[in-house]
């Protein structure tokens, strides 16, 4: 894709937007230049500080995802007696929409940051483990057998085999859980925060009426929300140059 | 050098490949493992190999009994051998990866095992230089096998050890790659034992060549082949005859 692609697509959203504020013609729809003149006003009072907050929360619940799911999924996908024993667990718990736990973390865990950190973590877990899982676990056995043949054993198997065979699913994972991630963040900072750009949009809409400022946040978050897409991007052509040769 | 001692294997729930088999291969001999599909000439390589065991007798090489890969012993297999993240330059180098990640404890590389990076001679000697920076994916199939021997051959293997490394390449490739293997062979002194379903390659390679049947194998049926190797081998009339003689033997077997 490239980018003049990608700023044209943003500027005919921006012109539907526009021709859609000036049929609807109310408070609630405003025009995109007003919104506009509006982040960038908010941006200089409190939106910063909503903004970082969130994207702690979300960067923080997909980095733990990671750091457990991503072992997890290769000691699984990598061990057939393991995969055996855990297949039936991750195949009854993977379906269960995670969010309407949401409550229940929140007993657990209290109001804090822990309880919204926890709740991503679950919902990416799950995404992260079964495609590393199911990565390690398609590699080529010919692939195995001739990384042992040249004496690795089960640590330098992991090192050089199954290690950066995972990464772009790794990566997959977390591109693919970028949306439900933010949309999971959004709920759960309606409720037990003063912060959050979840917070921030709820309050200016529901509370001050501030309609204006209430789509400086929603365009805060699809920025948020983007520019974690973009990072990911980003490493995966970094770290995963050979998938993009011809 | 290599010495199977009477041995028996069988996969689960399939019926014995081998039982009581046995064979010696000296040192600096190039073998042919030549049979149909399924008659166990992959496992054979793989007991030799030290991925499998067998379930009686046991395969010695060099005095030692094969409990694990040998650090001494080279594999190269048809395909998917080479990591596809990595270029041909770092698959070449990945052996001594593998062995400098471990050190030099006798179980995974040699003790003698020096860690000096001579990936570079063979890149050269194989004649991927130019491609030493591309992916796998990037090259074409002759390459790719080119690859897998130069990492092989980078470890300083005194074995050699094949399956089926030249079927998916076209005619010309395929004999290319297997006049540059003798070479090598010769060259660096090494026992080869290459496992093939095609005749005409088991001819070309091995000065022996063991046929196995697709039945249980108790014996080794050997055809020797002393002139493997030799110029224009392959437009000889005792290449032809023992190509046909092989032939019959396989037909004679599968009716």
């Amino acid at each position: 894709m490239k980018r003049r692609d990608v700023l044209l697509a943003s500027v005919a959203l921006l012109v539907i937007w526009q021709i859609m504020a000036m049929i609807v013609n109310l408070p609630i729809l405003p025009q995109p230049l007003e919104v506009l003149r509006v982040f960038f006003r908010e941006l200089r009072k409190d939106m910063l500080i909503h903004f970082a907050v969130s994207l702690w929360r979300v960067t923080a619940g997909m980095a733990l995802s990671v750091l457990v799911a991503a072992p997890a999924g290769l000691a699984i996908g990598g061990s057939g007696k393991l995969n055996r024993f855990f297949s039936p667990f991750i195949y009854l718990l993977y379906p269960i929409p995670k969010v309407v736990l949401v409550p229940v973390v929140i007993l657990f865990l209290g109001i804090g940051d822990v309880a919204k950190i926890a709740i991503l973590f679950l919902i990416l877990f799950f995404q992260i483990l079964v495609l590393v899982r199911d990565q390690a676990s398609g590699l080529a056995p010919q692939l195995i057998q001739s990384l042992r043949s040249l004496g690795a054993g089960r640590r330098a198997l992991f090192r050089f085999v199954y290690l950066p065979a995972s990464l772009p699913a790794i990566l997959t994972a977390l591109r693919q859980s970028i949306g439900t991630a933010v949309a999971v963040l959004y709920i759960t900072e309606l409720s037990a925060t003063k912060y959050g750009l979840g917070y921030y949009i709820y309050y200016k809409g529901s509370t001050l009426l501030d309609y204006p400022a209430m789509y400086a946040g929603v365009i805060a978050m699809s920025i948020l929300g983007l520019g974690m897409y973009f990072s990911v991007d980003w490493l995966e052509r970094k770290w995963c140059k050979w998938k993009f040769v011809s | 050098m290599i010495n199977i001692h009477s041995i028996s294997f069988a996969y689960s729930n399939h019926s014995p490949l081998f039982e009581d088999f046995s064979l010696d291969i000296s040192r600096g001999e190039t073998w042919a493992i030549l049979g149909p599909s399924g008659c166990g000439k992959t496992t054979l390589l793989y007991l030799l190999a030290g991925l499998r065991f067998p379930s009686h007798g046991r395969v010695v090489i060099d005095g030692e009994q094969i409990v694990r890969p040998r650090p001494r012993s080279g594999l190269i297999l048809q395909d998917y051998g080479l990591l596809p993240w990595s270029t041909v330059r770092e698959n070449v180098e990945l052996g001594s990866h593998v062995r400098k990640f471990y050190g030099e404890d006798g179980k995974h590389a040699p003790i003698s095992f020096q860690p000096e990076n001579n990936a570079a001679h063979w890149l050269e000697r194989l004649g991927i230089n130019e491609v030493a920076d591309k992916y796998p994916s990037q090259i074409s199939g002759g390459q790719r096998q080119r690859t897998a021997i130069a990492r092989t051959l980078a470890l300083e293997p005194d074995l050699l050890l094949m399956d089926e490394p030249f079927s998916s390449l076209d005619a010309i490739t395929r004999e290319d790659l297997q006049d540059l293997t003798l070479s090598l062979c010769m060259e660096k002194q090494l026992t080869l034992v290459v496992v093939t379903h095609a005749i005409e390659e088991a001819v070309t390679l091995g000065k022996k060549i063991l046929l196995l049947d697709s039945a249980l194998n108790r014996r080794a049926r050997v055809f020797e082949n002393p002139n493997a190797g030799d110029d224009d081998y392959r437009g000889s009339q005792h290449y032809q005859e023992l190509c046909n003689l092989l032939r019959r033997e396989m037909q004679h077997e599968a009716a």
